[in-house]
């Protein structure tokens, strides 16, 4: 089915179907943190309180690659009311960390190697006073020359940053100043290229997107009676940060007690440690639990950002408009240190074809060590800066070919049973041409929409708003479509599992269900569809969910779109267990009452046991009542993965694929350089919306971000210097209300069999065809090439 | 830090006197940024919030009076009729909230290139008022500014009140950022047509070390439209003059790259902003119409 929303209107309307259980899912319910959060109420990780906490500050180094001569604490240890101050000698046991590979210090080791390394930590009794006493630390750097892009990291005598690696990577490496680097061939380039009739080549640029989560990094570690610590913390996978603070503090894994606290987004930002690590330690080296938050300012430093890149693409399409041949070369600046730069890569060098069928790819991905600040995870993760290039290239192809340019995709689209570049066979719904077709067939916005029956302007409606700077003068629309694809949970062979526990028991008369999990709900509405999946499986309308924390195994990552698709599938498989113990329950209980009990086929629902045609057996709440509650815990895994031969790029890499298109319709005042976006609609395959209104919510906060990234958000390193330029929300612009435009979704549900429910991962998809949307439809306004994004006025300018 | 809580002008005055490196805060949204993010450290901050004489505003003859602290939520909702400029400037301050606290008498204390209200106020011909225990000093807008976040103000004195010629004819103002809202300017243009004079005043902001003048460009302009006897028979601004115009108000600009944008683009967005408020502001003129049009606020 599918479904047309329009803003303001609930994407529940007129959906009823599925659960006879109300609150089920399919529905629409609302969120519990929705209105908290609205009106400034939900506890957040930075409201985190505890009787004689200290408060930790971390000093960061002001070069971006220097040498620590000397470190002298001693005036800041005897500021009254610092109780500690840590640098690398005090560390206690395992010096590094990392998410893949372990080459982050914990503190600066001698050397440091981009601007905002930590270098040393206070504690005191007041957040003023760690701050005065930390900036009496005395630092003595030398500073070393600074590699900052791919021609100075791999200049002959380049310095090396991370010398007698011992990672994976190392050995298939061309540089040591190369993390990863993934080539993908198939098929005969050279013969295809013989064969074309148009050919168009490019070269692309990415600026450096920050996620920007308006929660900053906070937690509050507590030291125990045991030795051990507990930690609050704001976080995206709770069970990776034990399994890298843990080796810090020297303590076993069950000595550190890990509990979310209130998380304000993540987009990727919290995939690697922050404060995790230095807020125990500093508990644990003074006895008192100690609070740690960063400001907007150090939030820049504190965590890593998206790749910047630089790709260069050629296509060549036969007189058809059928595409021949794919070559790329992806180049991603993973700054200082690793943290998930493999992964990234293998996206990008996968994904870099798109959502197209291309017989002849070859095409190569690489990170490089720099001493930029350092990149990892952002929602879309290496798709989102090749869909910016290779959507480009195919607008030029298509204007080549003498196509429209949906006309030209149309052709190219891939479908179920398409090869991937990777050899990988699609083998659930690819539905790209008739999301291309959707957002197309959408009605457009109407022309001049600024203008007023008063007959003034309504600037608001304008390029540069209510600052007044057009009423109509220069401005030119412009239309731009694009599409992508995204992958779904981790790939590349990693064991991606979650754990669920699940209990059904009898309180107060009423059968009720607890979901205890480890998934770190960040605002993607998790925890929401936990309960929809709980009412509709077990036939109940109580459902609880236990604060999410190390007590129960691993969830994973709120990463990579999986969450509803890994924890759900397991909440899901709990709760499947639960029942077949329950029912097994009422059959001993009652089952000597009525035949069905032992012919039919049994449903929970609605409090009650049926058969599947409809007719009670017990209430629920008879067969648990004076009986121990019935409780499950499963593990769940996705299909499989291989990982992509290093050669070659071949394998069945991905567990699945999302796809998502995007039609921008934007006004440029073509004098200014500025840009209104006036209506960025979305089509988007969801398999099967489990929330309806989430997922309208994930889609337009993707196309928003992707927005951001179009026209405004980078994060401004000197390429001289490698210290970043804007930290702060006043110059790292992102879209206010005023820029963030109508959005009508369009949401299809065209189940994937291997997935449970069919659903399809939904967060990122809509983050990728958002960007060259926006960019397509302001190169149609202007007529410029526009190979970078974000783009600047200065670029529309020619200033 | 010691914290100044005066009840009395005067007191105020007495405590800048006696403290010459206190702070003067009212709405807070300079100074505290600039305290939390540790980038300056007075000895004392002086909250001059208790002194209600400076949320006041008072129409004094041709001028109106604007209490150094009066908030741009009130010169939008109130001042928009006399003042027509500095409310258009208001609205692109910051947000909401922002616009509730920040004042005018805060923008001139800063003194930063990129304050909002500097082009409005340098078109309108304002004049700071300027107080101390010594006595009260009248300073030409045009002169406050001595520097990138400087101003004419002795250590002891206190900002009271702006005064600023009502509007004889229409003002605009323009600003640049590369958003639609909440943010601070790349640069901006202010502009005001004076038919009792038949003169025409510019100010920019944030293309310079200091917001300024475009004097070259006013002079041309003014001596044009004599010339050609536009004022008097209300026809269009030849377009030789309004290039011209606009080219002397690029030229006036003295920018600098920076992250927020470049220099060329500064200079160039300058002169289609003052090409744009001329015709606006014109057409306002030949109208009939001296405020604002009727744009609506976000």
């Amino acid at each position: 089915m599918s479904e047309r929303n329009v803003p303001g209107r609930l994407a529940s309307e007129g959906l009823t179907q599925g659960s006879r259980t109300r609150g089920g899912i399919g529905e629409s319910t609302l969120r519990p943190d929705g209105t908290l959060k609205v009106t400034g109420e939900f506890a957040y990780a930075s409201d985190l309180w505890h009787e004689d906490m200290l408060w930790g500050h971390t000093l960061r180094s002001p070069h971006a690659h220097a040498r620590i001569r000397s470190v002298d604490v001693a005036e800041a240890l005897a500021t009254p009311g610092v109780y500690a101050v840590l640098t690398h000698d005090d560390l206690p046991a395992a010096t590094r960390y990392g998410l893949e590979i372990q080459d982050t210090p914990v503190l600066a080791d001698g050397v440091v190697r981009h601007h905002g390394e930590p270098v040393a930590l206070v504690a005191a009794d007041h957040p003023e006073t760690a701050r005065r006493a930390a900036a009496k630390i005395r630092v003595a750097y030398e500073e070393l020359p600074v590699v900052t892009d791919e021609t100075s990291a791999t200049a002959p005598g380049a310095p090396v940053l991370h010398p007698g690696r011992t990672d994976g990577h190392a050995a298939h490496v061309p540089h040591p100043n190369i993390v990863h680097r993934q080539p993908v061939r198939r098929g005969d380039v050279a013969a295809a290229k013989a064969r074309a009739a148009a050919v168009v080549t490019g070269e692309y640029e990415v600026g450096m997107q920050d996620q920007a989560f308006l929660g900053p990094e906070s937690g509050l570690a507590v030291p125990a009676e045991d030795g051990g610590v507990d930690l609050y913390i704001a976080t995206q996978w709770l069970h990776a940060d034990l399994r890298q603070i843990a080796p810090v503090l020297g303590l076993p894994e069950d000595k550190v007690r890990m509990t979310l606290s209130g998380v304000g987004g993540a987009f990727g930002g919290r995939e690697d440690l922050s404060m995790q690590a230095h807020a125990c330690l500093l508990a644990l080296r003074t006895g008192r639990p100690v609070k740690m938050v960063y400001d907007r300012f150090e939030s820049f430093f504190g965590h890593v950002h998206r790749h910047p890149a630089r790709l260069r693409y050629e296509h060549g399409a036969d007189r058809d408009g059928r595409l021949l041949y794919v070559t790329a070369r992806i180049v991603l600046d993973g700054g200082a240190y690793a943290s998930s730069s493999p992964a990234v890569v293998g996206n990008a060098a996968s994904l870099s074809v798109g959502p197209y069928e291309c017989p002849n790819v070859d095409v190569e991905a690489l990170a490089l060590y720099t001493n930029n600040p350092p990149c990892g995870a952002m929602r879309g993760f290496g798709a989102v800066q090749a869909c910016f290039a290779y959507e480009a290239q195919m607008d030029r192809l298509a204007t080549e070919l003498g196509l429209n340019p949906v006309e030209f995709r149309r052709r190219n689209a891939m479908s179920q049973g398409s090869v991937m570049p990777t050899g990988q066979a699609v083998d659930s719904p690819a539905p790209v041409a008739e999301l291309l077709r959707r957002v197309k067939a959408m009605p457009m916005p109407p022309e001049r929409q600024w203008e007023t029956a008063g007959g003034g302007p309504d600037l608001r409606a304008l390029p540069g708003g209510v600052a007044n700077t057009t009423h109509g003068e220069g401005v030119v629309r412009g239309v731009g479509y694009a599409v992508g694809i995204k992958n779904v949970g981790f790939s590349e062979g990693f064991d991606d599992y979650s754990t669920a526990r699940v209990r059904l028991e009898c309180a107060g008369g009423e059968a009720v269900a607890t979901v205890h999990t480890a998934m770190a709900e960040v605002g993607q509405g998790g925890v929401t569809v936990h309960a929809q999946i709980a009412r509709t499986e077990l036939g109940v309308s109580r459902v609880t969910i236990q604060p999410a924390d190390t007590r129960v195994g691993s969830a994973g990552s709120t990463s990579a779109s999986r969450q509803t698709y890994v924890t759900g599938g397991a909440v899901r498989h709990a709760c499947a267990t639960v029942r077949e113990r329950v029912l097994a329950l009422g059959r001993t209980k009652f089952g000597t009452y009525h035949p069905a009990w032992a012919t039919a086929e049994l449903l929970l629902e609605d409090g009650k046991i049926v058969t599947d045609g409809g007719e009670v057996l017990a209430a629920l709440a008879d067969v648990l009542e004076g009986e121990e509650p019935v409780e499950a815990e499963v593990e769940w895994r996705h299909r499989p993965t291989e990982p992509f031969d290093l050669r070659t790029g071949q394998g069945t890499g991905h567990v699945q694929y999302s796809f998502a298109a995007h039609r921008a319709v934007v006004e440029v005042d073509t004098e200014l350089g500025l840009v209104k976006v006036v209506e960025l609609a979305c089509a988007q395959d969801v398999g099967k919306a489990l929330n309806p209104l989430s997922v309208t919510g994930q889609i337009q906060g993707g196309s928003t971000q992707g927005l951001g990234l179009a026209v405004m958000e980078e994060i401004a390193v000197d390429p001289v210097t490698g210290k970043v330029r804007n930290p702060s929300f006043t110059d790292y612009l992102i879209p206010t209300i005023l820029d963030t435009p109508a959005m009508p979704v369009d949401v299809l549900e065209l189940a994937d069999p291997h997935a449970p429910y069919g659903l399809r991962g939904v967060g990122e998809a809509p983050t990728l065809s958002s960007t060259p949307a926006v960019v397509a439809a302001i190169r149609q306004a202007t007529g410029l090439a526009l190979r970078r994004v974000p783009v600047r006025p200065e670029h529309l300018t020619g200033t | 830090m010691d914290f100044l809580r005066p009840d009395r002008w005067e007191d105020a005055l007495a405590a800048k006197a006696e403290h010459p490196t206190a702070v003067p805060l009212a709405g807070g949204t300079d100074v505290m940024v600039e305290i939390n993010f540790d980038h300056r450290r007075p000895t004392h901050l002086l909250d001059l919030t208790r002194i209600r004489d400076l949320y006041a505003w008072q129409t004094d003859g041709p001028d109106v009076r604007l209490g150094a602290a009066v908030p741009y939520a009130r010169v939008i909702a109130e001042l928009s009729g006399p003042l027509p400029g500095l409310a258009l400037a208001a609205r692109t301050v910051g947000s909401p909230q922002i616009r509730n606290r920040g004042s005018v008498g805060g923008n001139l204390g800063a003194a930063s290139p990129a304050g909002d209200s500097h082009p409005a106020l340098l078109a309108a011909g304002a004049v700071v008022e300027a107080e101390s225990v010594r006595g009260t000093r009248l300073l030409p807008v045009e002169d406050f500014y001595t520097g990138v976040k400087r101003n004419a103000l002795a250590p002891d004195e206190l900002i009271r009140a702006v005064r600023i010629r009502k509007a004889a004819g229409p003002q605009q103002f323009a600003k640049v950022g590369t958003r639609n809202a909440m943010v601070i300017a790349v640069c901006a243009f202010g502009l005001a047509l004076h038919p009792d004079t038949r003169t025409v005043r510019t100010g920019i902001g944030s293309a310079a070390p200091t917001p300024v003048r475009a004097r070259a460009a006013e002079d041309f302009l003014t001596a044009a439209l004599d010339e050609a006897r536009c004022w008097e028979t209300g026809r269009p601004v030849p377009p030789a003059a309004a290039a011209e115009f606009a080219a002397l108000a690029a030229a006036a600009c003295n920018p600098i790259d920076d992250v927020r944008g470049s220099a060329a683009y500064r200079r160039h967005a300058v002169g289609v902003m003052a090409r744009r408020t001329l015709g606006w502001a014109w057409r306002q003129y030949t109208d009939g119409t001296t405020g604002e049009r009727g744009e609506r606020c976000a």
